[in-house]
């Protein structure tokens, strides 16, 4: 068994395990017997309410945005080559905002419950694309970060218009629910619309991993040795849109979790981008049940964002790498 | 039998001539070194035969089919291509990045197995570096880190070799090494297209050397043929005296 393996059985069992200490937390204190009774469906009606529709299916949704956003930010990092790049820092998460606020203040969500995960991940693959293209022009990170700051003020700015053109007025706190993101009060219905999208997007990412082997190079000799480089941009854009969109659809905006799992990874993998994409993917969604279950340990008097939470762990984090970085990379 | 031919290739940027008519052939056991001044279009000159860059007029084929329409992967397999040494994106495995010279093989970092290992293994061995295979490429030297991407081009056990530069900012000895490696390639069969600075080294190592300036091929043949005081002068500007292949280079003219 290669040591990927075990990396990857490793995180497996810890995302089972953080799953199912999430049960435990909850209005109701439930014993273990009650809790495992309930999740295999042997306990009684209230117990499996609690357990099925209320505990998992939030811890559940933590996972997979998560896991969405570790993998968005492992494939772009390859493919921009670069350790800063991730949807929340590109302004991709916060274009998807914009996609799914618009497609709420205008109804189209009553039109077609899918309305509002084909909306965040049309905002989030724009995003994506411009940011992609960039790229070809540019090997400056400094420039890409720059492009996202000016997509994340892009779409903070048009958020606010929508606020204020809106026919039907959303409340104030449901807007800043999308913008710092979280998962309380998310079933399995929610998951159903979202996970369809994340499940395609990580499938895209995983499948055409072995292209951001080859980008290690840089883009000449990584076509020089056979890659499809227009290809590759493509279907990176595609697939990282696709599971970005669909994570803020189902938790909104959730910025550095693809920053920091990459980052913890890629030691353990050679620092081969392709090799990175399953266990940071893995890692960032045991990071956002964990930050879950710490949101809901918290005693504070109105609940923590898990947002919120991820930023006072990820932004640290983002400005450490950001100054291990030597100037040559540049 | 595998044969880059360019026929008359000319490549513009908008309307400033990069190549202009250049013709030249690369087949199997044939070592061919690129030579000319800054800016004289030999980098263009390469990719545009390798159907990298778009040509404005001329056909540059391999076999008999326009490189142009080659797949990356199907052009990969028939050439190996090392472009001019940048920095790694990621402190990878040495062993990791010549196993990416398999990229076109299918091969996967990691999970090398049968052909693939064997090419790895049998190219780093004949770099010489197989005793750094598990060292993180950003702590090796200029040599070692030539010889890293010279083992990754000989892992793809492709007939033709093109490089650009491999020996740049190399001292005397790693340079040697670096073309002893290439003439090996090319006994054995292989087709290498090199562009190099050195003209003793080329003199020295090629079959053949195409001579640029200003983006035109101006004189393709073997050394003993091709080199030349005048040739200097015309090429370089530079005053020089030419005895067989031995070149000394006294001053700019």
């Amino acid at each position: 068994m290669t040591s990927d393996y075990k990396l990857v059985i490793g995180l497996l069992a810890a995302c089972f395990a953080s799953l199912f200490a999430a049960c435990f937390l909850g209005a109701t204190s439930m014993s273990f017997t009650r809790v495992v009774s309930a999740i295999i469906g042997q306990a009684g009606s209230g117990d499996t309410l609690i357990i099925w529709q209320i505990r998992l299916p939030r811890a559940f949704a933590a996972f997979l945005v998560g896991a969405a956003l570790g993998a968005s930010g492992a494939a772009l990092q390859g493919l921009l080559r670069n350790p800063l790049a991730e949807p929340g820092v590109l302004g991709v998460s916060a274009s998807a905002v914009l996609g799914a606020t618009f497609a709420l203040y205008y109804g189209l969500t009553s039109i077609s419950p899918w309305a509002l995960p084909v909306a965040a991940i049309f905002g989030a693959v724009i995003a994506t694309t411009l940011i992609a293209l960039a790229a070809i022009r540019t090997q400056s990170v400094v420039t890409l970060i720059l492009i996202g700051v000016g997509l994340s003020s892009f779409a903070g700015a048009a958020m606010s218009l929508l606020m204020n053109f809106a026919p039907n007025p959303f409340s104030l706190s449901d807007m800043i629910n999308w913008m710092l993101g979280s998962v309380s009060n998310r079933g399995f219905n929610e998951i159903a619309f979202a996970g369809p999208f994340m499940a395609l997007g990580f499938a895209i990412l995983f499948a055409t991993r072995r292209g951001l082997s080859a980008l290690t190079l840089g883009e000449e000799a990584a076509s020089g040795i056979g890659l499809n480089l227009k290809h590759q941009r493509i279907w990176v854009v595609l697939g990282a849109g696709l599971a970005t969109g669909a994570s803020v659809a189902l938790a909104g905006a959730i910025g550095f979790v693809g920053i920091v799992a990459p980052h913890v990874i890629r030691p353990f993998v050679n620092h081969d981008p392709a090799r990175s994409i399953l266990p940071s993917a893995l890692l960032a969604g045991l990071f956002l049940v964990l930050a879950d279950i710490g949101v809901r340990l918290l005693p504070t008097q109105s609940e923590l964002k898990l947002g919120v939470v991820a930023a006072i762990i990820g932004a640290p984090a983002f400005v450490w790498i950001a100054m291990q970085r030597r100037a040559s990379h540049d | 039998m595998t044969n880059l031919v360019a026929k008359d290739i000319t490549v513009k940027a908008d309307t400033i001539p990069l190549l202009e008519t250049a013709s030249f052939t690369l087949g199997p056991s044939e070592s061919v070194a690129v030579l000319g001044p800054n800016g004289a279009g030999k980098t263009t000159l390469l990719r545009a035969a390798l159907g990298l860059q778009k040509l404005t007029s001329g056909t540059a084929s391999l076999n008999g089919a326009d490189t142009h329409n080659f797949s990356a992967l199907a052009r990969a397999q028939q050439i190996a291509y090392l472009p001019q040494i940048r920095p790694l994106a990621w402190p990878n495995q040495v062993r990791d990045v010549v196993a990416l010279g398999r990229f076109s093989h299918g091969a996967n970092l990691g999970k090398l197995k049968g052909k693939d290992l064997t090419a790895v293994n049998d190219a780093m061995a004949a770099c010489d570096i197989t005793h750094l295979a598990t060292r993180s490429a950003d702590t090796l030297s200029g040599g070692e880190l030539a010889r890293m991407h010279c083992a990754r081009a000989f892992a793809a056990e492709a007939p033709l070799l093109i490089a650009d530069e491999p020996v740049a900012a190399l001292d005397p000895r790693h340079q040697f090494r670096v073309m002893d490696l290439i003439k090996a390639y090319v006994e054995n069969g292989g087709g290498a297209l090199v562009v190099l600075h050195d003209i003793s080294l080329a003199a020295k190592y090629a079959d053949r050397i195409i001579w640029m300036k200003n983006g035109k091929i101006i004189a393709d043949g073997s050394p003993y043929e091709t080199l030349s005081e005048k040739r200097l002068a015309d090429i370089y500007g530079i005053r020089a005296s030419v005895k067989g292949a031995r070149v000394l280079i006294e001053g700019a003219l």
